[in-house]
């Protein structure tokens, strides 16, 4: 049993056309138990930010309000809105720093470049980024959303066709996952909206 | 008005290992960290130096990247191949560049690549090997081409055709085969990208593509992707679903207004 899939989690990003999208299952459990299917693992970084953090539970918050502060103090000192590649450079450091203690979490970024170009990207425990062209993922489902996104996926989709193949990737993969799952949510970043949706998952 | 939290300055912070521990104690296991189980080389030639490295990078038994980079910028003259943990190995010559660009603007010479080794296997054997980044240092500076590889223990090797990571063996075949003395640029690259290959597709931690870069007197040249022998073919057929096949239980959207500052017209008080 890792410390990784105590709490149980799946999460995952893709790039659109001029869109991007990410998603995450909603349950909060430890190990077989579970005891929430609200749970929060995607937080808004601002308006073009969005961050998937999958792991162990603690770490998850912990981690939240880390960035939270800390891109809060970015935006106080510079005086201007933090942008996608700078956040994973700031969400890197963060975590590379606890090298030899590390926190038990992965995250996903997504998110809109100020050209509006689609920007995606993913860490292991210790902050090594990997920025690919298609998809990101993290979590217990891991393996399974491997699977589903690289026959799902394909380039330039548009927002409501990116929904409908991220919603899939997640929801089949989670359903082949016991410790993640019970409802789902997504979130769709273009240039003018977000559009947020929760989606209707079996609850077993 | 001083802050009641301060950002810690630098350096690495231990505040979670007792935590960790007491969790790995009770028999949770701690997860694996992305390795590039790599394969790259570093070769001599008549005019300067050649690294080499493959993209993947992999976590277990998964590939985490499929085109990744290797090859890290220390300074102008200078490129460092990285194996082992991927943090360190980015993060460890992330902060030798640094260290090597206040260097330049301190002296107002160019830096020289013992000075390079010499910072990078310090700080290497000062972690005592808990950094895991085995490199491949190579540049040209006043006192010509230089070749190096570092251990994650700190110990270093000055030869003029080196491999590194789990490719290594694969790669340094090629060498041993095909190596010469005072090789013209193609044959350097040649070999390079052999060996490189050689690691691609022997060795299953290593894959993908070849990244290659040649440093001489006065130029360095980055060839990323410089051979692509494992191109992904078109898909064949669309797996798109229908929209509104997913049930969705909610919808919000937030729609983005710009705020522009503007002329404030009085309130209306009739």
């Amino acid at each position: 049993m890792s410390i990784m899939s105590y709490n149980g989690g799946a999460i995952v990003a893709m790039k659109g056309k001029n869109c991007v999208a990410i998603a995450s299952d909603r349950r909060f459990g430890v190990q077989a138990l579970t005891l929430t299917h609200d749970f929060q693992k995607v937080f808004e970084i601002n308006d073009k930010i969005y961050i998937g953090l999958g792991g162990l539970a603690t770490d998850v918050q912990t981690l939240s309000e880390t960035f939270r502060y800390r891109v809060n103090m970015y935006n106080l000192k510079e005086e201007r809105e933090i942008q996608p590649k700078t956040f994973a450079h700031l969400v890197s450091s963060t975590l590379y720093e606890k090298r030899f203690g590390p926190y038990y979490c992965e995250p996903v970024i997504a998110g809109l470049e100020k050209d509006g170009s689609p920007f995606i990207c993913s860490t292991d425990l210790i902050g090594c980024t990997t920025f690919p062209n298609d998809f990101v993922v993290t979590g217990t489902a891991e393996q399974q959303l491997y699977g589903m996104c690289e026959s799902l996926w394909e380039p330039n989709l548009e927002p409501e066709d990116l929904f409908e193949i991220i919603s899939q990737a997640l929801l089949n993969a989670v359903d082949r996952d016991a410790v993640s799952g019970w409802g789902a949510i997504v979130h769709v970043i273009t240039e003018d909206k977000v559009i947020t949706r929760t989606l209707r998952g079996r609850m077993d | 008005m001083a802050l009641k939290f301060e950002l810690p300055k630098s350096g690495f912070n231990f505040d979670n290992y007792n935590r960790n521990l007491i969790l790995e104690s009770k028999g949770l296991k701690s997860p694996k960290t992305i390795k590039t189980g790599t394969t790259i080389v570093g070769c001599v030639y008549k005019d300067g130096i050649v690294l080499g490295a493959d993209t993947r990078a992999t976590n277990g038994p998964i590939v985490a990247d499929k085109n990744c980079e290797k090859i890290h910028y220390l300074a102008p003259n200078m490129y460092c191949c990285g194996a082992g943990t991927a943090a360190d190995t980015e993060f460890t010559t992330n902060l030798i560049s640094s260290k090597l660009e206040l260097h330049r603007l301190a002296t107002n010479r160019q830096s020289r690549v013992v000075t390079a080794m010499t910072m990078l296997k310090q700080m290497l054997f000062r972690y005592q090997g808990n950094i895991g980044a085995a490199l491949v240092l190579g540049g040209y500076d006043v006192t010509g081409p230089h070749l190096y590889t570092i251990a994650p223990h700190g110990s270093t090797d000055k030869l003029p055709y080196v491999t590194m990571g789990s490719g290594s063996l694969a790669a340094m075949t090629i060498f041993e085969n095909g190596w010469k003395k005072d090789m013209s640029r193609e044959e350097a690259i040649e070999i390079v990208k052999d060996a490189i290959e050689s690691g691609i597709f022997n060795d299953l931690g290593s894959g993908s593509n070849v990244d290659v870069v040649v440093i001489t007197k006065d130029k360095t040249e980055v060839l990323r992707n410089y051979k692509r022998p494992n191109e992904r073919v078109k898909k064949e057929q669309s797996y798109k679903y229908p929209r509104g096949t997913t049930a969705v239980l909610k919808t919000s959207i937030r729609n983005f207004v710009d705020v522009t500052e503007g002329v404030a017209t009085p309130m209306d008080l009739s």
